[in-house]
């Protein structure tokens, strides 16, 4: 290992341990119920914009942190497991592509569009900038953000990122099925001047659904991890039969078959992050996409069964997570979306062509 | 916390050189048509093969020089097995010897057995069997009655092994036999032994499987004399040497690539434009082949660092042999077969027969899928 190595995990290690201690400070089973009646926590998302954690993907040299997609990914997962009730991911995103196209960081928290297969937003310049044309549904914290942060192809499909601020956009919000606010956003009409337009950077070839697929397979192996924890716990806490439920075979079995693809979900999302860079990246964030939202069902599945009819009441927390995992596997792409690229991109050069794309590691 | 200590390595240069040097001697070997890629697999024995991989140096590839290895990296070696399981190359020869019984002598053999044993195992001319499953020991590991008692002239050997693979072509078979007390926790006196089954006292008999093939032995051991110096590692040591030896079978790729083939065959008879529903299909089955590759990578690195993953070794087999069960359903579903070991010229119906006929035994050997979700449930804290 070398020195820049060390420095860099110790930061990974410290930025990971202050945002565990955030989140379980700011985070309890009140604000959550609190949240989707009142979606904004305003104290709590100003206590995480005060931490920094925002900036974790943002380069350094821009005042971010400079983290890499692997350690970010690890932050994004806790706030997963805390089921943080705010568009971190998003605005990590959001600050860190932007920053990187602009040289600026924009304020404030941001949103994500398009955020699902079906819609797309076209742009063309006109006398005041460029004019947007294009509806966006169901994007996440659309209505409640500073800033969206819309990718938008021209005629000659070029690609580019536009900061579009939240007060100039029309919307109709929705929930999630979390209580998470979800916004079909108008963005047809919209003018911007040229600064709020940069070329798309290069890794954004197949714009902001392979990155925002990314960060919910993130998300949702915290969520994951968190519900196997929670039902871990109670396997061993009630007791039937004169033992503890966690005793039973049909218990452990369960449980065992969880952490499967809680472990295979763990691995395809630091896989998708390490290709981040390289030509594949689409292919692995598929990938990770799809193995992580299959897991989630399975998983939230087991987990209620565990915890048997106390799960299934609002006043347990085990819905907290498993709500967000039924919704975060369709957003940004559901299973089933993801795997027809990835099984197109493994038909296309054939049997033999296949192996070399899956083992590179290199 | 749940956590898994899984991590995403990248292969080092002489990895990717080894790999790459394995991807043109399996090209060949396909070239040359020297085996039917599209129904053989890792538990295909072939003689030939074997030595042509040992002269090309791809077995025992981590091992000190002085013992005839290459002391290459463990996750070169990850990189060449991968290679060869993608392949379909009939390793089964060699396999035992190569991914256990070696690295079990190397660590804990005497001077002798290293000398006499590991360059033959190098060469690809020297094979060997598991001899750790007994009649009423499958499962439960610790109950094992084959008795080892010291005697002036070394250990005698009585009892018997079954579901041998190899047996009946192995120069060696590593026999985990009680030599003491179990104990309270029933761990205690086994001790593991290097039987040379070119030695009288021992009798190998065939059991046939369901697809007709002679792979399993039952191995009886009257009076069979072991020297000295071919007990592995102390006396009364052998549980935790089979422990760390059930590692290093179980998280291998050989728990997620049994029946790759098949879904390369799968893939050349969709064609480069599959319709929306094949896509899917392939494309998750995809999916969960990139996670265990990943997972696996990760376990030969901890390995390699002499780390002791056991609970990410059974993860992998578990989810990896579920994996192998799932990819012959999928094929069916994909595209419309009727499986036949002897359609000729179909390589697709011929490549499904072959993995019909063997996916039960994927999640029973190395350990069942209801033995290694203990293993698992243990590491979550339930047991």
């Amino acid at each position: 290992m070398n020195p820049d190595t060390i420095a860099a995990d110790d930061i990974t290690t410290i930025v990971h341990d202050q945002a565990d201690r955030l989140f379980r400070d700011l985070i309890s089973p009140k604000l959550l119920a609190l949240c989707e009646r009142e979606p904004w926590p305003a104290e709590v998302w100003a206590a995480i914009e005060e931490s920094g954690l925002p900036l974790a993907l943002a380069p350094e040299a821009r005042g971010g942190i400079g983290l890499s997609m692997a350690a970010v990914g690890g932050l994004i997962a806790l706030a997963g497991y805390h089921t943080v009730p705010l568009p971190l991911a998003e605005t990590i995103l959001a600050q860190a592509l932007w920053s990187r196209a602009a040289g600026t960081v924009p304020e404030g928290p941001a949103a994500l569009a398009p955020a699902n297969s079906a819609d797309s937003v076209t742009i063309e310049p006109c006398a005041d900038g460029y004019r947007l044309a294009g509806n966006s549904r169901s994007v996440p914290w659309g209505s409640h953000v500073t800033n969206i942060v819309v990718f938008a192809r021209n005629e000659q499909r070029e690609g580019f990122l536009v900061l579009v601020p939240g007060f100039m956009t029309w919307s109709t919000v929705s929930s999630n099925l979390a209580g998470e606010p979800r916004a079909d956003v108008v963005l047809s009409g919209i003018v911007v001047p040229d600064s709020l337009v940069r070329p798309a950077p290069r890794e954004l070839t197949h714009g902001l659904m392979p990155v925002g697929a990314l960060v919910r397979a993130f998300q949702m192996v915290g969520a994951m991890r968190r519900v196997v924890n929670q039902a871990v716990e109670y396997a061993g806490e009630r007791s039937q039969f004169g033992r503890p439920i966690g005793k039973f075979q049909a218990i452990q079995q369960q449980l065992a078959e969880a952490a499967g693809h809680l472990a295979a979900s763990e691995a395809a999302c630091a896989r998708a992050a390490s290709e981040v860079d390289g030509p594949d990246f689409l292919f692995f964030a598929a990938v990770a996409k799809s193995r992580a939202g299959e897991a989630a069902g399975k998983v939230a599945e087991i987990c209620h069964q565990v915890h048997g009819a106390m799960g299934f009441t609002q006043e347990h927390t085990l819905h907290f997570a498993t709500r967000r995992l039924w919704s975060w596997r369709d957003e940004f792409g559901g299973e089933a979306y993801w795997q027809e690229i990835v099984g197109r991109t493994a038909c296309a050069g054939g049997g033999p062509a296949l192996w070399p794309r899956l083992n590179a590691f290199s | 916390m749940t956590s898994f200590n899984f991590d995403t390595p990248r292969l080092p240069a002489e990895a990717l050189a080894e790999r790459s040097r394995a991807r043109d001697f399996l090209a060949n070997e396909l070239a040359e048509q020297r085996y039917p890629s599209h129904v053989t697999t890792w538990s295909s024995f072939d003689a030939d093969f074997s030595r042509r991989a040992g002269a090309a140096g791809f077995i025992g590839m981590t091992w000190p020089k002085a013992y005839g290895g290459r002391e290459l990296s463990s996750l070169t070696r990850f990189a060449v097995t991968a290679e060869m399981l993608a392949a379909g190359a009939p390793s089964f020869a060699h396999w035992i010897a190569d991914r256990q019984s070696g690295p079990q002598i190397l660590a804990h053999g005497s001077e002798r057995a290293k000398r006499e044993i590991l360059p033959r195992i190098c060469r690809g001319e020297c094979y060997f069997g598991i001899g750790m499953s007994e009649p009423n020991s499958g499962s439960d590991l610790a109950a094992v009655r084959t008795k080892a008692t010291r005697h002036n002239d070394g250990w005698r050997i009585n009892g018997s092994k079954i579901w041998t693979s190899n047996a009946h072509h192995a120069h060696y078979l590593i026999v985990l036999a009680r030599t003491g007390d179990a104990g309270a926790d029933r761990h205690g006196g086994l001790t593991q032994f290097i039987a040379d089954l070119s030695q009288p006292g021992v009798d190998i008999r065939p059991i046939y499987n369901l697809a007709g093939a002679h792979e399993f032995n039952e191995v009886f051991f009257d009076d069979f004399l072991v020297p000295e110096d071919m007990m592995v590692g102390a006396e009364g040591s052998g549980w935790d040497m089979v422990t760390r030896e059930l590692a290093f079978e179980r998280s291998g790729p050989d728990r997620f690539l049994s029946d790759y083939r098949l879904l390369v065959e799968l893939i050349e008879r969709v064609g480069n434009d599959p319709d929306a529903r094949q896509a899917v299909e392939i494309g998750r089955l995809v999916s969960h082949l990139v996670s265990l590759l990943t997972m696996s990578l990760s376990v030969a690195e901890l390995l390699g660092r002499g780390k002791s993953p056991n609970l990410e070794a059974a993860l992998v087999k578990d989810v990896g042999t579920n994996f192998e069960r799932d990819v012959p359903e999928v094929a069916r579903r994909v595209l419309p077969v009727e499986p036949s070991v002897d359609r000729e010229g179909d390589l697709f119906a011929q490549a499904a027969a072959q993995v019909i006929l063997n996916a039960p035994s994927f999640t029973l050997r190395g350990g069942t899928r209801e033995i290694l979700r203990g293993m698992i449930a243990r590491g979550l804290g339930l047991r």
